[in-house]
């Protein structure tokens, strides 16, 4: 099948390509931007054509951690609802990490998922191999073989290794295999709490998460990174001093990048009010300080990515008393929307805001991907950035409708998502 | 699900009684004096309103407790309603689900009232909110948040003790809370209590490990040092010690908390010389209480556990839309 997307504004970071104009995409590629190719001409048959005037032409989205529940917890999500969920939201690629049940610290496990995402089609699914064995922080995992198995990086996922021994190993050993550790900087014991550590948590009688519980861990890496020379990317901040932390250690020349989860860009853990569950995330949401913090951070490019943080839950995994309630937001389906919020708010340009989504992310896991370039993989994500639309549970095609942001006025809607050339997502709704 | 939208009906009567923070001075005041009216019911022959008769109440213990339960479950009876006691093992239920089935189980067999211990913070909002409309929710402590019941009858007997609030005024009482505040329900209702009905100085007196984060973003004022902040109190709130904090890093022994801030004779002469001193209860002698103290002519501590009755009385006669002396046809649930 050969696409001609028409007269849509067309935005590549990679090349820095903004303007109205044509694209071309055959055999799973694209051809070329403004100019038909030869094959194209009139009166050649198989050719389909979208009407892009007013849309916006972006390469898919690329998000850097979304949970798909598969294997193991089916009950909440699975790779095929997931990946439709995410074609919905204009994303082509997912990266899943390595806690799964089982874990993914061997070749198997990765290869399940590789296997059912290829089956569902939907989007593309790459996975991070655990850091340690079983993710227990004591043996090394066998980063070669995961690898081999097509692995983009490895990660020790939310659990902490708390020996800094076994932690100063792993990262020799992914420096050797040449493999980017995926990291989320939180201290086991001042992690503890299940509402960051103020006002509120105060308030509500809830045992807190101090910002240190980010920083001294991150400290800490820091360090070891510094040691070992191993390429770093720090997940999930949620803190400005995290922040400031980066961004000294990036100017010091250390091989780190960073990402934040889009929730933490626009909640605080104000909107916690009485117990809402829906809020509940790890890290926890921060202050009004800290979020002005994080939009500063990706305003200034010391984070580079925002990702989804996709955690589909069941409703009884968040009708609990706060604590006993389990973390995270179902988040495909809001990410383009509050990331466009925050061009709205003049923090990123448009272009900046589909670099964070589409071309950093695919740069971090370095893989082929987030660039509409000539003979790139064409995943192409179109979307109406004017379309207004209020997030309902029916409107969520993810099976978790687990969102604080249920009821909100959001801006920016995808209409159509390609995956390597096929049409996988089209709004029905959309009159065009 | 805001508390104020869960606690009080379009008219402002009182529906649920979850937390004290965001309740009006007006109702505060309405369940004193309502309390006030059914302080003389136990000292009486017939120890019994009618009330809450043909009515159904489940005391529901998620935490073990001994004076709150009896004195919620006086307070029902004394009322005339029906009681139902259940002391749910903490491991059973520690997920929520199980929570919410048992009170289905129990709104099934047509329960009126759920009086709620939990030891999760937010658990009787939870439940508030997903019971059915005609069910009433008190909470009798939940997690480390509020134990609104407690912090009435704590203004309760501050007020027969030194008429304070009376004819809808202020107060310029001094009133210290002292102790384990992180951990403590008792002094977050408190705090709310005593700051929504006026005071001319809240204080709360522990070591930083003890004081929540930001705690005077609550309203009150931070002392370390015990002998300052008892300085000219009228009203000392002693907070119990769980033996449990000895084992973490909050504190090294319970013989140094005891030296530092323990209520000793010596220590209460920094106070006012009428002086009222007062504890939640249980009470450790010698941990956060000298027994001299806790027996001496300045303890209120058992007008505490009996005012406590009144409170609930009142509390449970309110939520359930019956003032005394107004009395209307209530029809019986069905069968």
């Amino acid at each position: 099948m050969r696409w001609h997307i028409r007269g849509g504004r067309v935005i590549d970071p990679a090349r820095e390509l903004d303007r109205v104009t044509d694209l071309y995409l055959a055999a799973g590629r694209v051809l070329s931007v403004d100019t038909p190719p030869p094959e194209f001409g009139n009166g050649c048959g198989n050719v389909r054509e979208v009407d892009a005037r007013g849309l916006l032409v972006c390469p898919g989205f690329v998000d850097l951690c979304a949970r798909l529940r598969e294997p193991g917890s089916e009950h909440k999500a699975t790779i095929l609802s997931e990946t439709r969920a995410a074609a919905r939201a204009g994303i082509t690629t997912l990266c899943c990490p390595p806690d799964t049940l089982p874990i993914i610290d061997t070749p198997a496990v990765a290869e399940l998922v590789h296997r059912r995402a290829e089956e569902s089609g939907h989007a593309k699914v790459v996975c991070l191999g655990a850091l340690t064995a079983g993710l227990a922080g004591r043996q090394l995992a066998e980063m070669f073989h995961l690898k081999a198995i097509g692995c983009v990086g490895v990660s020790n996922a939310r659990s902490a290794i708390a020996d800094t021994e076994v932690l100063r190993r792993a990262f020799e050993y992914a420096a050797t295999a040449g493999l980017t550790v995926f990291l989320h900087a939180e201290d086991p014991w001042l992690g503890r709490g299940c509402l960051h550590e103020g006002p509120v948590a105060t308030r509500l009688g809830l045992p807190g998460i101090p910002e240190t519980a980010e920083t001294v861990a991150l400290s800490r890496d820091l360090l070891l990174i510094e040691q070992t020379g191993v390429r770093v990317h720090f997940c999930r901040l949620s803190s400005a001093r995290a922040v400031a932390l980066v961004r000294a250690a990036r100017d010091a020349g250390l091989p780190i990048t960073a990402d934040v989860a889009a929730h933490q860009l626009h909640l605080t853990d104000i909107d916690v009010g009485y117990y809402d569950s829906l809020c509940h995330v790890r890290p926890p949401l921060r202050s009004l300080r800290d979020r002005e913090g994080l939009r500063e951070g990706v305003r200034a490019g010391v984070i580079g990515v925002i990702c989804s943080d996709h955690q589909p839950h069941e409703r009884d995994a968040k009708t609990a008393p706060f604590e006993a309630t389990e973390p995270g937001i179902s988040a495909l389906e809001t990410l383009l929307p509050l990331t466009l919020a925050l061009v709205g708010d003049a923090v990123l340009t448009l272009p900046q805001a589909i670099a964070a989504l589409s071309l950093r992310p695919a740069r971090v896991l370095g893989i082929e991907a987030g660039s509409l370039a000539p003979g790139a993989p064409a995943d192409v994500c179109l979307f109406d950035p004017q379309a207004d639309w209020t997030l309902t549970e029916e409107a969520l095609m993810s099976a978790g409708k687990n969102t604080p942001f249920l009821g909100w006025r959001l801006r920016g809607r995808v209409t159509h998502t390609f995956v390597s050339g096929r049409l996988v997502f089209e709004d029905a709704t959309a009159t065009r | 699900m805001q508390a104020r939208d869960l606690q009080t009906d379009g008219q402002g009567r009182l529906k649920h009684f979850l937390c004290i923070e965001g309740l009006p001075r007006t109702l505060l005041c309405a369940i004193l004096d309502t309390a006030e009216s059914f302080a003389g019911v136990s000292q009486r022959a017939v120890k019994k309103v009618p009330l809450l008769r043909g009515k159904t109440i489940a005391n529901l213990f998620f935490e073990p407790s001994t004076r709150t339960r009896t004195t919620f479950e006086l307070a029902a009876k004394r009322l005339s309603a029906d009681v139902l006691n259940l002391d749910i093992q903490a491991s059973s239920t520690s997920k929520g689900e199980s929570l919410l089935d048992t009170l289905r189980t129990l709104e099934a067999m047509h329960c009126d009232m759920f009086v709620v211990r939990h030891g999760m913070s937010g658990a009787a909002h939870l439940i508030a909110s997903h019971v059915a409309d005609e069910v009433r929710v008190i909470n009798a402590g939940d997690g480390r948040h509020e134990h609104p019941t407690q912090a009435l009858l704590d203004c309760f007997t501050i007020r027969r003790a030194t008429g304070a609030w009376a004819e809808g005024g202020s107060s310029s009482l001094v009133i210290a809370i002292v102790g384990d505040v992180l951990h403590s329900r008792v002094a977050r209702s408190d705090i709310h209590a005593f700051n929504t009905l006026g005071v001319g100085e809240l204080r709360v007196v522990g070591p930083r490990t003890l004081l929540p984060n930001a705690v005077e973003t609550l309203g009150v004022h931070v002392f370390h040092d015990p002998e300052a902040g008892l300085r000219d109190a009228d009203v000392i709130i002693m907070l119990r010690l769980q033996n449990e904090r000895m084992q973490g890093a909050l504190l090294p022994s319970a013989l140094e908390y005891f030296k530092t801030y323990g209520l000793t004779p010596a220590r209460l002469l920094r106070a006012k010389p009428d002086v009222i001193v007062m504890h939640p209860g249980p009470i450790n002698r010698g941990v956060e209480i000298d027994s001299a103290v806790a027996d001496g002519n300045h303890s209120l501590i058992l007008e505490q556990v009996r005012y406590g009755i009144a409170v609930r009385m009142a509390v449970m006669s309110m939520a359930m839309g019956n003032i005394p002396g107004a009395r209307r046809p209530r029809t019986l649930p069905n069968d």
